[in-house]
């Protein structure tokens, strides 16, 4: 036990020493999160940014002319340009001339006064999902200071989806730790083979287990730095709150830097080389990317892509953290998702532990 | 005759229809060098994984110091040193790194490994590449690190798969220095080759040929017995000479080394067959058989047969 222990020290030390010294795997340690938190954090920050906007103002009365000065001193839009007709402004925005269209109908005051619906109309160009996000940031607008009720109600015109900014960050960390915990693993253990690394190492007497838990290891530490880079920027850059505790956010990360870590040994068994090994990642990245939850809701996803979400890792990691992180629920309240976790782990070690074998053949 | 390290009975290994490795048997006695000869793809390789453990046999059996493989190829990891083909250590480490990561994976106490470490990196003048990456080295100093690596757990039996295929003369000359003075401390080596001077200077030698061992004995045996005459002929126009003796039957092989033909003929050859050659100016002399030629009659006949 204690040699085995020594040799796992070992191989774990050659291994971050290796990666220590190959720069573009260390490199895309930080820059990966860095680079798609940024790219996803600014598109979710225009959130609040001017999108163009046109008025349709039917009412022409002095609360009308009110309203929509208020809704463009918000900052949110900037009214660049008044229409005649709805049709007009649905024109402009197919046309991609304004973004956002605002509709005052002429009965205006009677709608105010009337507190079920909301009084003024919205047309997005939703198309591009970030107008939808922004433009419906309006939808909070009010009239009178104990005035609840909606004034103004958002539609989209191509895609009624609708995404909350700080449901992307969270979800962002398991996008970030498939990438890289599945490539990084499954490339170490394909390019000890591809290098003839492995043809030495199976003739010592080193434990074919030992080999694979000496190499992951240094990944989970990977895999928490990347955690906790993601949390930060996000907390430092998009003012993101962490509502749960930080404890169970660590310990869902950690279960899912397993399930990562052992499909990607499961994958390294499988790929002959390091091209191929790259291909499967990307096979399974895709899916977690759009059936998981992050991009599109799951509930609007047909029943098969659902079953198939549903093996993937990143679905139960995704519920989780949103959970956590955003919701502020404990670990408890999703602990079927951690067994989940844990369970694909078990299930994909046993397989790499079974077709990992100590020979040639 | 005393006991043998390394034994196998009737190896066989195919990849689906390839057969890479027919019906070998063999036995190396203990403290001895064994040398592999063949052509590329004769199997040699194949077979030096079958008796490291690293692929198991279609059939036959294959025995290491006791050890049944590949069954008992784990009680052999500490007993048998495997040099691969391939450099297989890794080159973004330093001489030094890969030296002390293998001597852990093979759990050595600490003073242990230091000392091992050095001592082979002074025998086999790495000292001074100590902190170089491996990736670095020259090929012949990255055999020296390959051989220091699979000589650190005191092997009783070294297996080396074409361990001078990329080095100079010089390097290999001092190379086979380090394996007769093993092989004098009682250790049974099995080596791979391409190169003759190397496989003459081995206790025994087999060659393989499309999978199957086609000769096996002492060097000096192989070439005394060769049933074969050798000559050597010099003169004006060997083009010609060589296009003669080709059509007659009995003449088995001819190759041309600088300015003469080597002609290997069946045993009994009427050398006048030859010599009658000699009208035309050309000079005929017998000479003995060396190793290459017993290495083109045991492959020819392969072909043949």
């Amino acid at each position: 036990m204690i040699r085995s222990l020594a040799r796992i020290w070992a191989i774990m030390r050659k291994e971050l020493r290796q990666l220590a010294r190959d720069r573009l795997t260390f490199g895309m340690v930080v820059g990966i999160p860095a680079l798609q938190l940024l790219m996803f954090g600014y598109a979710i920050n225009m959130d609040v940014r001017d999108l163009s906007a046109g008025v349709v103002d039917h009412a022409r009365t002095s609360i009308s002319r009110q309203i929509v000065a208020d809704i463009d001193h918000s900052q949110v839009v900037n009214i660049i340009a008044q229409y005649s007709s709805v049709a007009q402004l649905e024109r402009a925005i197919g046309s991609d001339l304004i973004d956002v269209g605002i509709v005052v109908p002429g009965d205006l005051e009677v709608r105010l006064a009337d507190r079920s619906r909301p009084a003024i109309q919205l047309l997005l160009d939703d198309s591009d999902p970030v107008i939808g996000n922004s433009a419906n940031a309006l939808t909070a607008y009010s009239v009178g200071p104990d005035d609840a009720a909606p004034v103004i109600q958002s539609m989209g015109l191509y895609n009624p989806e609708r995404k909350s900014a700080i449901n992307i960050v969270p979800g962002l960390i398991g996008v970030i730790l498939t990438l890289t915990m599945v490539l990084f693993t499954a490339v170490a253990v394909v390019r000890e083979r591809e290098r003839g690394n492995l043809e030495m190492l199976i003739t010592t007497p080193v434990q074919s287990w030992e080999l694979m838990v000496g190499k992951v290891i240094p990944y989970i530490g990977i895999g928490l730095i990347q955690t906790t880079l993601v949390l930060a920027l996000g907390m430092w850059l998009f003012d993101m709150p962490i509502r749960g505790s930080l404890l169970d956010v660590y310990l869902t990360a950690l279960a899912f830097i397993g399930a990562s870590l052992t499909l990607g040994l499961v994958i390294s068994t499988a790929a002959e080389n390091q091209f191929q090994a790259m291909q499967m990642t990307i096979f399974i990245l895709l899916p977690s990317i759009l059936l998981s939850g992050f991009m599109f809701p799951f509930a609007g996803m047909p029943r098969l892509a659902q079953w198939i979400a549903e093996l993937l890792p990143m679905t139960h990691f995704v519920r989780l953290i949103r959970g956590i992180v955003v919701r502020g629920s404990p670990l408890a309240d999703g602990i079927h998702e951690l067994y989940a976790l844990l369970a694909f782990s078990a299930v994909m070690l046993t397989i790499a532990a079974l077709r990992f074998k100590k020979s040639l053949d | 005759m005393s006991t043998s390290a390394v034994s196998a009975s009737g190896l066989y290994r195919n990849f689906g229809d390839l057969v890479a490795v027919d019906n070998v048997s063999l036995d190396i006695e203990q403290g001895t060098i064994f040398g592999f000869v063949g052509p590329n793809g004769s199997g040699k390789s194949t077979t030096i994984r079958m008796l490291c453990g690293l692929l198991t046999p279609s059939a036959g059996t294959a025995t290491v110091l006791g050890h049944s493989l590949p069954k008992e190829a784990e009680h052999l990891r500490r007993r048998v040193g495997y040099m691969t083909q391939a450099f297989s250590l890794y080159r973004d480490l330093s001489v030094e790194e890969n030296l002390d990561f293998v001597g852990q994976i093979y759990s050595m106490p600490r003073n242990k490994r230091k000392d091992r470490r050095d001592h082979w990196m002074g025998r086999l003048d790495l000292e001074r590449y100590r902190h170089h990456l491996a990736g670095r080295l020259s090929g012949g100093q990255r055999q020296w690190l390959a051989l220091a690596a699979c000589l650190l757990h005191r092997p009783e039996v070294l297996i080396l798969d074409e361990p001078t295929s990329q080095v100079d003369p010089k390097t290999r000359r001092d190379f086979w220095r380090i394996l007769f003075e093993l092989a004098d401390d009682g250790v049974t080596i099995l080596v791979s080759t391409h190169f003759m001077d190397e496989a003459e200077r081995c206790h025994r030698l087999g060659i393989l040929d499309h999978g199957r061992l086609v000769t096996e004995g002492r060097p000096q045996a192989l070439m005394q017995d060769l049933p074969v005459d050798v000559f050597r002929v010099s003169g004006p126009g060997l083009r010609d000479i060589e296009a003669l003796l080709l059509q007659n039957t009995a003449v088995r092989s001819v190759v041309q080394i600088g300015d003469a033909l080597r002609v290997l003929t069946d045993q009994g050859t009427d050398p006048s067959t030859i010599a009658t050659l000699a009208d035309k100016g050309t000079h005929v002399e017998r000479v003995d058989a060396n190793l290459e030629d017993v290495f083109v009659v045991a492959t020819a006949d392969e072909v043949t047969a």
